[in-house]
């Protein structure tokens, strides 16, 4: 299993008597495609945060790629998000004054899984694969379009070849015509990889490039018991 | 990556960095300069003269003795006579004397009468001798011997005439221009008042005032400058002498010796101690410049505190990505200290820089009118540690900032 969340309970330290999440039981095989859809205030970024190790559950198991993050301290975690967790946000993906490769680089420095001339090479090659143009490698990136951003976006999310991506919204600041390129590539790209991806949107348009679709309000029990 | 990622962020908010840059390098050029002048200033003053065990004067304050004798700053009490100084010079613990004998200018520059032992035993910094960069010491009557920055500045070279002046300042209308004296010397260049000082034996001091009276020439004097070598122009009175004597066990000795001469009253006074009085009365103007210099410092650091601090606020985003690509919080402090740290340095290289620059350009400014020579060795004495200090004292102030990043990264979800 790629996830696997056993009895997982989470409130947020400053309102402990309030549940934020209440997962019974929701587990997702490696490689598997998961779209997951859910209202604002659902407890999407919360379950997100849990996977990534940002967050630790109050209570219960969360295993991501066979390591109980529950029972990892702070530093395991940072350490086992930077090696085997990929992430792309709704926005803000990216160091905007840093360069496309820079950024890329700067993901790679926290796994240190490869040697840096291969890993310029991959970073090249997957640029290329991304048609982002070898002319705006070396341009901030708040110079380049949303859409080029998306992309690279991906690149820096893929560098380190995580076992697990997650996506948060990665398509709303996008066009139609941007957001099949994105998806298309996206898809491809973690097909390619065997890569579990976790999906998350509220635009279910996207639902169709899924072989797997969860509702959040099915996985999450909080706030509709009682 | 991780000094890459702070100079680029640094880069990304120039406007503000630069001002903070320039805040901090004007403080540190004034803490490193303030502190420059006060060791080249000691290290020069405590320079001036050694090897000398006692200066002798008319009865009055050392500090007055010291700096109208070594500084030719002020004017003396009184003169000494003669005889006073034939006697003590004879003193079997004496070794050598110097006579000085001043009142005297040319352009601005004081006229020092003096004998040829001057030459021989006149020593300053470490015991260093006086040297001629050109020619030799006066031989004749009407011969002069020129301080390395007298000749520099007023372009003399051998040969030349000068006219002396009587009295000091830098325009006389009592010249003595019937008995020119001819440059016979140039002395190599020694940062003390050596370099600003004209020297001409005491015989000559003599024959320029031989037909003057109260400071004004004698209307109708009729001796002419070729008969005066054949008259006796041993001085009346001196100014102050230098004692070397043949053992240093000696000195207290000898000084109580002199201040206890019943014929007139004398005042002898050890250099080393004398100059050692004269840097305390200066060190409450030094402390104040350092205290400066430092408030100055710490108002900087607290500028460049507060510019990090607003640019942890604006970071947010920028913090919560480096913590999902794997970044443990401990990265975030630390790369806050090293923007911190790279603004710290960039400020040192230009208060350095600009202390280069201001050092080159004032050099021949301070030599001249303040007899200053400034060594360009900025890294020496308490430098050294204030430019070590300055730095720890940015990793201090860049701590608030750097714990809000870090506690914005522990909280960032």
């Amino acid at each position: 299993m790629s996830i696997q969340l056993k009895d997982v309970r989470y409130s947020y330290p400053d309102m402990p008597e309030k549940l934020v999440l209440n997962i019974n039981n929701w587990s997702v095989a490696a490689g598997e495609q998961v779209f997951v859809h859910g209202p604002s205030g659902g407890g999407k970024s919360t379950l997100l945060n849990l996977l990534s190790g940002m967050l630790q559950a109050s209570t219960g198991e969360v295993s991501v790629i066979g390591k109980r993050l529950d029972k990892a301290s702070s530093q395991q975690r940072d350490r086992f998000r930077a090696g085997h967790i990929g992430y792309i946000f709704q926005q803000f993906n990216l160091i905007p004054y840093l360069d496309a490769i820079d950024n890329i680089q700067l993901a790679h420095q926290f796994a240190k899984t490869r040697t840096s001339s291969s890993l310029k090479d991959d970073i090249k090659s997957l640029l290329t694969t991304f048609h982002i143009a070898p002319g705006d490698w070396q341009k901030p990136v708040a110079k380049l379009s949303i859409g080029q951003q998306q992309r690279i976006a991906i690149v820096r999310a893929m560098i380190n070849k995580p076992e697990l991506l997650i996506a948060d919204e990665p398509t709303s600041s996008l066009d139609q015509h941007n957001r099949d390129i994105f998806m298309t590539e996206l898809t491809a790209m973690v097909s390619e990889h065997n890569t579990t991806l976790l999906f998350v949107s509220h635009d279910m348009s996207l639902a169709k490039y899924f072989n797997r679709i969860d509702a959040l309000a099915d996985i999450n029990t909080a706030g509709t018991e009682n | 990556m991780f000094f890459r990622l702070a100079t680029k962020s640094l880069f990304n908010r120039k406007g503000s960095v630069v001002l903070t840059i320039l805040a901090m390098s004007v403080s540190i050029f004034v803490l490193l300069g303030v502190e420059h002048i006060r060791s080249q200033t000691k290290e020069s003053f405590n320079s001036t003269v050694s090897g000398v065990d006692l200066i002798v004067g008319a009865r009055t304050g050392s500090l007055n003795l010291l700096l109208y004798s070594v500084f030719r700053i002020g004017s003396p009490t009184n003169n000494i006579d003669w005889e006073t100084y034939q006697t003590i010079s004879t003193n079997p613990k004496v070794a050598w004397a110097i006579p000085i004998s001043l009142g005297d200018s040319h352009k601005g520059y004081r006229v020092m009468g003096t004998s040829t032992d001057y030459f021989k035993h006149f020593s300053y910094g470490n015991k260093r001798q006086l040297n001629f960069a050109a020619g030799q010491a006066f031989n004749d009557l009407f011969d002069v011997v020129l301080g390395a920055e007298v000749a520099k500045t007023l372009g003399y070279s051998l040969d030349d005439k000068i006219t002396l002046a009587h009295g000091l300042g830098n325009t006389s209308f009592s010249l003595h221009d019937d008995r020119p004296f001819k440059v016979t010397g140039i002395l190599a260049s020694t940062g003390t008042p050596v370099d600003q000082t004209v020297h001409i034996s005491l015989q000559g001091i003599e024959a320029i005032h031989i037909d003057w009276k109260q400071g004004v020439k004698i209307p109708g004097s009729t001796i002419q400058t070729e008969q005066l070598a054949a008259l006796t122009l041993t001085p009346k009175t001196i100014t102050a002498f230098m004692l070397g004597l043949n053992s240093r066990m000696t000195i207290f000795q000898v000084q109580r010796d002199i201040n206890n001469y019943r014929q007139e009253p004398l005042s002898a006074i050890l250099p080393g101690v004398a100059l050692s009085e004269l840097w305390q009365m200066i060190g409450i103007l030094e402390n104040t410049l350092r205290l400066i210099s430092g408030l100055i410092l710490i108002a900087a650091l607290l500028g460049l505190s507060a510019m990090m601090l607003a640019s942890i606020r604006e970071r947010e985003h920028e913090i919560h990505l480096l913590r999902v690509i794997g970044a443990p919080p401990s990265y975030l402090f630390l790369l806050v200290e090293m923007e911190a740290l790279l603004i710290s340095f960039l400020s040192l290289v230009i208060a350095l820089s600009g202390l280069y620059l201001g050092l080159l350009l004032s050099g021949d400014f301070l030599t001249s009118k303040v007899g200053l020579q400034m060594s360009f060795a900025l890294f020496s004495g308490n430098n050294l540690l204030f430019i070590l200090l300055a730095i720890g004292a940015t990793i201090v102030a860049a701590a608030l900032p750097s714990f809000f990043a870090y506690r914005n990264a522990k909280l960032s979800r």
